[in-house]
């Protein structure tokens, strides 16, 4: 069923060190830490360390970090570090306890995860994180987090994403939130004593670095508009993905990718931007106002069955058309998975058949997920007892009764698995800069397993970061942190404030919002679920075009002295323009399909995603040479010694 | 449901920054889709705001799916709307008919000073949380997570409070702009379970005592409850003065004994 494939050993490029050391792979990060620089407990205060974001990683890793006895300053733009959007997710995370023995290793989640991935992430790291997998639900059901637990009183696990293991953990639909207050509460213990200085309500704008190495941030406080400078030894960036370049996204309306962006602009590689996760599953835009978009749980599609018109423009009702009228187009594509194949199947039949015409719906864009069969065979209490708080969210959302009538869904943008590259210490490209969470690309390669995000940041944030930023801190003993007096710093703050003040005076048309939606139309069109070259190069072209229009023609409000949310979302969108550029040109040479990324070019009689190991089995990382020049291109060449390369196959 | 066109009338409180007393403004939203979100429909308000070249209505939002807690609306009078359980985000157009007028106001207490028009600051439930809400475990000294069984009982019970998302509608919606409802979700979150113990008596005190620097005293009304987009149990309150009546008799020495 898979045969291994051979590939040429090329060279990364020498401006990537990943760093990963060499040993066998199980004991790898354990050997590791015995090798790594240690800093003595008295010496820990003297160096100060800044976490931008405070989401699941960001949280985790300044509580830590303080705990540690490290000088932390956190930085969040919500009213509350609890607010981050790690709240939303519903599902659960990933931990390789074996508790339901039903074979389950750190080895098999490893395996998982590489070879979902789709053999684009790094092989060290993915072992790292399954290591330390089973240590986060430790600490977290020490923190208090209420997963769900038997009868016996013991931990439940559930099945997730065609993993053959049960190994899910969960607290009801809303695993995100309690995991984010496990990590708020940690943190909230080290704010009370002082361990960590947090600021709320200020966005950072721009990093500052001297002499090539990260020397703090500037921010701007959102409610008063001040501008400031924040120096430390370290920086963290914990800021998420950049989903919102969609504009339509499962992302909440103020994720951004500005903070990653920033740093990328002061020589940060960026990888792999045209990876982006979308979810088979979510609920169809319903008209041009629409602002974002709700994911109901893929679990949906075990008892759900797929399906849209024969005809082209039936406009009929659901429960008119008849049975010979209908196409249960995966049942009749896929017969061995059916409703149940991979995400990224799912999503690009849907967007197939709604492209030909066959969308249902007032805007005839959705596919119908239609129960009334399971309701037929299990009766209408069974599924009201398995997806009750799902039937009525839809309800809620869409005014329609799932109980009586097909629910109606399309695929939406949900995670970004690129970001701004970092090696085995995840170090960005900038020496003393860090990114953890979402916002770094490392460990789910070209597509992510679900459950598996909230592990990633917990992980960064509460096992690894910890650990080896005191590799870099120990060799600045004696370095004080640069003076908020330095001129780097001040010119670091007049170009932010120029920046700022430009918007307010374009005193252009249209609203901030409309270039956005306009974007995230183009993004969606032509670097969405199917990218072929020829609407990739259209892409740069229009997006160049709008972001022209848009920098002449943008109207911001208000003013630069109080709080002016239409003024937070112009600097937001502008760089969302630029990385936009930037997806567009990563999936135009990345000439393959891999996971998330499917080049109509390259795939498989059957439609999969088909790569191409021999050219591509590289994370692309992009290094900024300014703003008239194009990024140059650096390839981090990938090793699979352990999980051996292979094409999925789904016949 | 297929889609109908209303029109509305909006009154809408605007304040131009903390000092600033602050007046209503009515503004017309003509075709609203029924299918559209209330927010989404002062999304639309302000982009029509914009085009006439007037400042837009400053209101606060982020997950749009009733979990993040920022959204904070009162509208004809009601924290986060008519409709019972949700949050003013998951409140859908639907839910009113052409012609309505509605009034849409910030949350109001004391401890909640206004930033600007619809956005207040909530930072005082943050310092109630700064005081006690959290287990001391540092990490990597966590021990095997299945070595406490925790009664599903317990743990369900943890979990009807762990709901809460802290987004002050309790506060807002009572009369006294008292935060009993969201003080004891917190509290008996952690207080319930068996890892919460070391800490339970003090951490009750100490929250509750916070707690009591910023806001009212509860009276026992109940419209936290009614206005609680997760319906959050009123048991919750009860829960929490036992606890805090019995730490104040509890000595901490001797709470390591049994009996």
């Amino acid at each position: 069923m898979t045969a291994t494939i051979d590939t040429p050993i090329k060279e990364s490029s020498p401006a990537l060190d990943s760093k990963v050391p060499e040993g066998d792979i199980t004991n790898l990060w354990e050997n590791h830490k015995f090798s790594m620089k240690l800093v003595n407990p008295n010496n820990k205060r003297k160096f100060e360390v800044i976490v931008v974001g405070t989401g699941l990683a960001g949280s985790s890793a300044a509580a830590t970090l303080a705990e540690l006895g490290y000088k932390v300053k956190a930085f969040t733009f919500h009213d509350s570090p609890r607010r981050a959007h790690s709240i939303a997710a519903q599902g659960g995370i990933n931990a390789a306890k074996n508790y339901q023995n039903d074979g389950d290793s750190v080895y098999r989640l490893f395996y998982d995860t590489v070879k979902g991935g789709d053999y684009r992430s790094r092989e060290a790291n993915v072992h790292r994180l399954a290591e330390v997998s089973v240590n986060i639900i430790d600490q977290a059901t020490a923190q208090g987090v209420p997963f769900a637990r038997d009868y016996g009183g013991l931990l439940d696990n559930r099945s997730f994403g065609g993993a053959q293991v049960s190994r899910t953990f969960y607290a009801r639909g809303q695993t995100g939130q309690q995991l984010l207050l496990g990590a708020y509460s940690a943190l909230n213990r080290q704010i009370e004593s002082g361990g960590v200085e947090m600021h709320n309500r200020k966005e950072m704008l721009d990093l500052v670095v001297k002499d090539g190495e990260t020397c703090g941030i500037i921010t701007r406080d959102l409610l008063t508009g001040e501008v400031e400078s924040h120096s430390a030894h370290a920086v963290v960036l914990a800021t998420g993905g950049y989903g919102n370049v969609y504009y339509l996204s499962t992302n909440a309306m103020m994720c951004n990718a500005t903070a990653a962006w920033r740093a990328h602009r002061k020589g940060a590689f960026f990888a792999n931007p045209c990876y982006t996760q979308i979810h088979p599953t979510c609920i169809p835009a319903s008209a041009d106002h629409q602002s974002k978009l709700t994911l109901m749980s893929e679990s949906l599609r075990n008892d759900g069955r797929i399906w849209v018109p024969t005809e082209f423009d039936d406009n009929r009702l659901a429960a008119d058309i008849p049975e010979a009228e209908r196409d249960y187009y995966l049942e009749r594509k896929y017969p061995a998975f059916g409703n149940l194949v991979p995400r990224d199947v799912a999503s690009r039949n849907a967007k197939t058949v709604v492209d030909e015409g066959r969308g249902i719906g007032p805007l005839k864009n959705g596919v119908f997920l239609d129960f009334a069969d399971a309701i037929a065979r299990d009766g209408v209490e069974t599924i009201k007892a398995k997806y009750g708080n799902l039937f009525d969210i839809y309800a809620n959302i869409t005014g329609e009764n799932p109980y009586e009538r097909p629910m109606r869904i399309y695929p939406a943008t949900h995670y970004t698995m690129g970001g701004l590259w970092v090696d085995y210490h995840l170090q960005t490209t900038v020496p003393g800069t860090y990114a953890i969470g979402e916002a770094n690309f490392s460990d789910h390669g070209a597509n992510r397993l679900g459950a598996s995000a909230l592990m990633q940041g917990l992980a960064d944030g509460y096992f690894v970061l910890p650990y080896t930023i005191g590799d870099y801190l120990a060799g600045k003993l004696g370095e004080s942190a640069v003076p908020t007096s330095d001129p780097v710093f001040k010119a670091a703050e007049a170009e932010v404030a120029d920046r700022t003040n430009k918007w307010l005076s374009v005193n252009g048309t249209k609203s901030p919002e409309h270039y956005h939606r306009e974007l995230g139309k183009i993004v969606w069109e032509r670097i969405g679920m199917a990218r072929d070259e020829n609407g990739l190069q259209k892409a740069q072209d229009e997006i160049a075009t709008l972001e022209e229009e848009f920098k002449k023609n943008v109207r911001v409000m208000g003013d630069a002295n109080s709080m002016n949310v239409e003024l937070e979302k112009v600097g937001r969108i502008a760089d969302f323009f630029e990385l936009a550029k930037l997806k567009a040109r990563d999936a135009l040479v990345r000439n393959e399909s891999c996971g998330g990324h499917f080049r109509i070019e390259s795939q498989t009689e059957e439609g999969e995603a088909l790569r191409d190991d021999v050219n591509f089995k590289h994370v692309a990382a992009w290094e900024w040479n300014g703003e008239d020049t194009e990024q140059t291109k650096h390839e981090e060449q990938l090793e699979f010694e352990y999980v051996k390369l292979s094409q999925r196959s789904y016949k | 449901m297929s889609e109908t066109l209303i029109n509305i009338t909006l009154d809408v409180w605007r304040q131009n920054g903390p000092a600033d007393a602050g007046h209503f403004e009515t503004y017309e939203a003509k075709e609203i889709s029924t299918d559209s979100s209330f927010l989404e429909m002062l999304d639309i308000v302000n982009e029509q705001l914009i085009d006439a070249g007037k400042i837009p209505i400053t209101f606060e939002s982020d997950c749009r799916e009733g979990i993040c807690g920022t959204c904070s609306l009162m509208i004809n009078g009601q924290a986060h709307g008519p409709n019972k359980g949700q949050a003013t985000c998951q409140l859908h157009m639907r839910t009113f008919k052409n012609g309505d007028h509605i009034t849409i106001e910030p949350f109001r207490a004391t401890s909640f000073p206004v930033i600007k028009d619809l956005a207040v600051s909530r930072a005082a439930m943050d310092k109630i949380q700064h005081a006690g809400g959290y287990i001391t475990v540092a990490t990597g000294s966590a021990p095997d997570a299945n070595l406490t069984q925790v009664p599903k009982e317990a743990a369900d019970l943890a979990m009807d409070a762990a709901q809460c998302i802290g987004c002050g509608a309790c506060v807002a919606a009572c009369p006294n702009s008292a935060a009993q409802l969201f003080t004891s979700a917190k509290i008996n979150h952690l207080n319930l379970l068996p890892q919460g113990q070391s800490e339970r008596w003090k951490r009750v005190e100490e929250m509750v005592d916070t707690m009591e620097d910023f806001f009212g005293t509860c009276t026992n009304h109940g419209e936290c409850y009614e206005a609680c987009p997760k319906e959050i149990s009123l048991d919750f309150i009860a829960f929490m003065n036992r606890d805090y009546v019995k730490a104040k008799i509890k000595n901490r020495k001797l709470a390591g004994q049994n009996g």
